[in-house]
């Protein structure tokens, strides 16, 4: 080899040195830039909302416009019975169907049900606002709690399902055979013996659906519609803390904006609280069974 | 917990006892397994009912205005001219600056997370990640009309103006609230799913193909480009339309910040309107029926290209998966 090869070859490797170097550091550019917004959102989150975050945001109703002060009370309320009312529908649902994949179903329909729970899982949820709106506030004459809970339902099921699915594979084999063996009847066997193990797992799944749908807006437009008031009966429009926080959010009030942070805190925090706890449910999974 | 009962111990009647021996509940059996089977049809049925209830809702206005619907621009429900092309054209512009932001970053971002980053640091990268992933959008929205736009309005479009004020893209007044700016809020909300998917994809990519490209002395970025990013193309194309269908949907966090203006302009600091904006907005103020109508055949449209696009970026992404697992298999 002459020198002269001998320097462009050692050119080149200091140039393959560099060009790893560079995207080692461009990535890593990135990565910081993906968790950017994260840190904005949760630092103005923060400033803004933290000050009107007080006794008085969770026991009054909102005051009338022009008066400044009161709280969300009944939104906070209102979203606990929008999710209560959805888990009716999603939880039975999407377990049960999971139930279905991870149990009974043949390679060919676990695949067509999957792709349809994944193509929904795909689909803007404003879609199911409208869906409801037609099926029910239409037909029933009015928006509703009910409307509004169904439409929070219908995303969990594809949600669900998934994750219970996942779980329940995940169960040893020799549980189902053993119960099997003592003659207990299959159904018994699923449910005593499969589900009972997998619980966890299922549970998991169902909070991170309901994390998921305790922020959804786009659905309840116009299903459960927004109540400045208590709700008194299931059949009339409820409130919920994701409406009332886009009202006042594009309302001109400057007192309302104020809420919208406090209400947009409140909302964050009880979302990654139940984040955080499906963390620690699900810590070690892959160590004991499930 | 219940357990069927020891035969012996029931009872010393023959017929008891040969009913506890008998196959246990036959019927509880075949009743449950057709119980799990309706619930785990829902979701094939509810795709369908989903279909039927936006194409019932919209009957009127596709018989009214027929192909028209999507090829004209007057939005006038006063007159009852109702074309849907302005919200087209915003979901289309908004979903495409959303990609060209979010594409480069998140893939770039799960190279780093599953080749180059140090191994102590990924799992909290991917928490946090996870975490933006858990902001609801209407909170990201929230974010984008207090900070984001006035931000926007301030520095980087003045900017962009000044640089690029030549081409029509960056021309005109700058408001704040534009599509430009509902773009990147949709950028922010589809970057987690891409980056979580693309994660996905890399990380089920072989061994054997870094050993390989190790082997004859390449860099850690020359195995990734080589080996990983090449035998993951298909996958990525797939987490891509992925998080095209999700923009494409995208409603709380760009309603709030796209200014909701249904024209077709070249300027991007100009105001826009998407498909699931207009819906979003107008929905409860439709006063008539033909009104009414025009919005659910906007969803129909929606909800038909959204399917479409997770349709075949299911078949990708399951391809994808498939091929690594019969790799494996083959190891």
């Amino acid at each position: 080899m002459t020198m002269n090869s001998a320097r462009a070859n050692n050119d080149h490797h200091h140039w393959r040195k560099v060009k790893n170097a560079l995207a080692s550091t461009a990535t890593f550019v990135s990565a910081l830039l993906v968790i950017a917004p994260l840190g904005l959102v949760f630092f103005h989150l923060l400033v803004n909302g933290a000050s009107s975050v007080n006794w008085d945001f969770f026991v009054h109703l909102p005051k009338p416009v022009g008066e400044a002060g009161g709280g969300m009370v009944n939104a906070i309320v209102g979203s606990l019975e929008l999710l209560a009312l959805a888990s009716v529908i999603g939880i039975p649902v999407g377990v049960l169907g999971g139930v279905y994949l991870a149990e009974y179903g043949t390679a060919r329909v676990n695949w067509v049900l999957r792709f349809a729970a994944d193509v929904l899982n795909g689909v803007p949820s404003i879609t199911w606002g409208v869906v409801v709106y037609g099926l029910v506030v239409l037909r029933f004459k009015g928006f509703s709690a009910y409307a509004g809970g169904l439409a929070l339902g219908l995303i969990m099921i594809p949600l669900i399902l998934r994750t219970t699915e996942e779980v329940i594979l995940l169960v040893p084999n020799g549980y189902r055979e053993a119960a099997l063996a003592l003659g207990v009847a299959r159904w018994k066997t699923i449910v005593h013996i499969v589900m009972k193990t997998a619980s966890k797992g299922i549970i998991t799944g169902i909070l991170l659906a309901l994390a998921r749908i305790g922020g959804e807006t786009a659905p309840l437009l116009f299903t459960a519609f927004g109540n400045r008031f208590w709700n008194h009966s299931l059949s009339q429009p409820i409130a919920a803390l994701p409406l009332q926080i886009f009202t006042y959010a594009i309302s001109p009030y400057d007192d309302w904006h104020r809420q919208a942070w406090a209400g947009a805190l409140v909302l964050v925090t009880g979302i990654f609280c139940v984040n955080v706890m499906v963390r620690i449910l699900t810590r070690g999974r892959t160590a004991s069974v499930v | 917990m219940e357990i069927a009962t020891p035969p012996a111990v029931a009872s010393d009647d023959p017929r008891s006892v040969a009913r506890a021996m008998a196959p246990p509940s036959r019927f509880g059996d075949k009743a449950f397994q057709w119980l799990t089977l309706a619930m785990a049809m829902a979701v094939v049925v509810l795709i369908i009912l989903t279909g039927w209830q936006l194409w019932l809702g919209s009957s009127l206005a596709i018989q009214k205005f027929g192909f028209h619907f999507l090829t004209t621009s007057t939005w006038d429900p006063v007159a009852e001219q109702f074309g849907a092309l302005p919200f087209i054209y915003g979901t289309l512009v908004s979903s495409l600056i959303a990609l060209l932001i979010a594409v480069p970053l998140s893939i770039a971002t799960a190279v780093y997370l599953t080749e180059l980053a140090p191994l102590l640091i990924r799992q909290p990268l991917v928490s946090l990640i996870e975490m933006l992933a858990a902001i609801p959008s209407v909170i990201l929205g929230l974010w984008g009309i207090f900070v984001m736009v006035p931000w926007l309005r301030d520095y980087p479009f003045p900017l962009l103006k000044r640089l690029f004020g030549w081409t029509p893209f960056f021309s005109g007044p700058i408001y704040g609230t534009s599509m430009l700016a509902g773009g990147i809020i949709i950028a922010i909300m589809i970057l987690p799913i891409i980056t979580s998917v693309s994660r996905e994809i890399l990380r089920s990519v072989p061994d054997l193909q870094r050993e390989a490209a190790y082997a004859l002395g390449a860099t850690r970025w020359e195995v990734t480009r080589i080996a990983v990013l090449s035998y993951a193309r298909k996958g990525l194309f797939g987490a891509v339309i992925l998080g095209l269908g999700r923009a494409l949907g995208e409603t709380m966090a760009v309603t709030m910040v796209i200014g909701n203006t249904p024209q077709i302009a070249a300027s991007l600091f100009k105001p826009g309107y998407t498909l699931a904006s207009v819906i979003a907005n107008e929905f409860t103020e439709a006063t008539t029926d033909i009104y009414l109508e025009a919005l659910f055949e906007i969803g129909l449209v929606l909800f038909g290209v959204t399917i479409l696009v997770n349709l075949i970026a299911q078949l990708l992404l399951k391809t994808m998966t498939t091929t690594t697992s019969t790799t494996r298999a083959v190891q």
